[in-house]
């Protein structure tokens, strides 16, 4: 009979548990009127947000070139130890695109991961890092979106085994590593260098790469930038922190220099996922290059 | 006493023959030659950016370096060289050889027509460079893997 009650009790915390976790873990929205205030959309601003962003690297179709990336018709299979992604079609089509979507729903997405009909998006996107962006960046970037040709390509759904098919789980993932937080607390406060954190740990989401993982898939943050096994299969992706015998021997020009032609110190040229990167990167704006390398030179080296 | 010269006399001959052999494999002696034109591009570079004052001895020396490595770099893709000695080559690089060797030739080409015309200062090298530059990416963004 105790046993029973005891049995019966625990039932009734879990659910209540559970209900709490739904509850405390539901997907969020940005406040409607932050998105009411934000103006009319710089379109020159929107198109340098979208490189820094590198949003043609996943959304472009496959082996698009040149003008051709500009069609955001998604398609690229991302793969990972949760099993494959599957960027989704970000052109203006009203359709098959987000044509349709109003500011505060691409903000929501972008910044808060909260998909339109209100679900969690998978981290794949990663809102985790575009969570530090400006609300006047996501405006131009969104108006900017706009104006890029539409495609009516359907990507298909992510190929995902269970428990990770589970959306609401994601409520967890969010809860312990979706902030918008700076990822590294700097000494030196130069705007140069502001800026450059701004870039990186936001639309570059540098870290998304360059920043090993936990077992949930959340960044180790306490080896920010230090580089780890390539979640894409074989290979390691470097550590880009200012580690002694290895990038910290890079000069700050060093870095401006790879970022905007693609050659290392050494003349090798960039390889891997970094050639997308590296394409868009050079077409920002050479403050920006030089705000990177501030960055990076000053972070802590792991 | 003599046996003991003997013994590391062989150990010596040995430790040579070792040597040899790895300098001799195919996948060493393509990234020596890799590295032997990442350093005349960064002898350019370094003019190009002012970093280096103009010479023209070391712009001929780097130019005939890149085309000297352009024509005997497809040669060193033996069948059995796919792999080891960390080797970054592509397995592409057999699937399509008639395509790679036409980028090493190209890329052969636009060192020979800069040489042609000598670039005669700072700006003509950083102009060359834009000729020649693109190749290196242009051919490892197809056959080179990045680990």
């Amino acid at each position: 009979m105790a046993l029973k009650k005891l049995l019966g009790g625990l039932v009734v915390l879990g659910a209540i548990g559970a209900g709490g976790f739904v509850f405390i873990t539901a997907p969020e929205r940005v406040p409607a009127e932050t998105w009411a205030s934000a103006g009319e959309p710089d379109l020159a601003n929107g198109e340098r947000i979208f490189y820094a962003g590198g949003c043609v690297s996943c959304h472009a179709a496959p082996g698009a070139a040149d003008e051709q990336k500009l069609v955001l018709a998604g398609g690229l299979a991302l793969k990972s130890p949760f099993g494959t992604f599957h960027a989704p079609n970000i052109s203006p089509d009203e359709t098959a695109g987000i044509g349709a979507w109003t500011l505060a729903e691409f903000g929501d997405a972008m910044t808060r991961g909260t998909g339109r009909d209100g679900e969690h998006l998978y981290p794949s996107f990663p809102y985790a890092s575009y969570a530090r962006m400006t609300v006047k960046d996501v405006t131009d970037l969104y108006g900017y979106l706009k104006t890029l040709p539409k495609s009516t390509n359907v990507a298909p759904e992510h190929e995902l085994p269970f428990p990770f098919n589970i959306r609401l789980a994601l409520g967890g993932w969010k809860f312990l590593y979706l902030n918008d937080a700076p990822r590294v607390e700097l000494a030196s406060a130069e705007e140069t260098v502001k800026r450059g954190q701004y870039l990186v740990e936001g639309p570059g989401h540098c870290g998304e790469c360059h920043t090993p993982r936990d077992m949930l898939g959340g960044l180790k943050t306490d080896q920010w930038l230090a580089g780890g096994p390539n979640p894409e299969g074989e290979g390691r992706v470097p550590n880009i922190t200012p580690a002694e015998g290895g990038f910290g021997s890079w000069s700050a020009g060093d870095i401006v220099s790879y970022l905007e032609t693609g050659f290392t110190p050494d003349f090798d040229s960039v390889g891997g996922a970094m050639v997308s990167v590296q394409k868009n990167m050079a077409r920002l704006p050479k403050e920006d290059r030089e705000a990177i390398a501030a960055y990076l030179k000053a972070v802590p080296a792991r | 006493m003599k046996l003991r010269i003997l013994a590391a006399a062989v150990a010596l001959a040995a430790l040579g023959a070792g040597a040899v052999v790895a300098a001799d494999e195919p996948q060493v002696v393509r990234q020596d030659m890799m590295k032997k034109v990442g350093g005349a591009m960064g002898a350019l570079a370094g003019i190009a950016k002012g970093e280096k004052p103009y010479d023209a001895e070391i712009v001929k020396a780097s130019l005939t370096t890149m085309s000297e490595v352009a024509k005997a770099f497809p040669d060193q893709f033996p069948a059995g060289s796919e792999t080891g000695h960390e080797t970054e080559a592509s397995p592409k690089i057999w699937e399509t050889m008639d395509d790679f060797k036409a980028k090493a030739a190209k890329f052969g080409t636009d060192a020979d027509t800069v040489l042609a015309t000598l670039p005669a200062d700072q700006a003509a090298v950083g102009a060359a460079l834009g000729v020649i530059g693109p190749n290196c990416a242009g051919c490892h963004e197809v056959y080179r893997v990045k680990k």
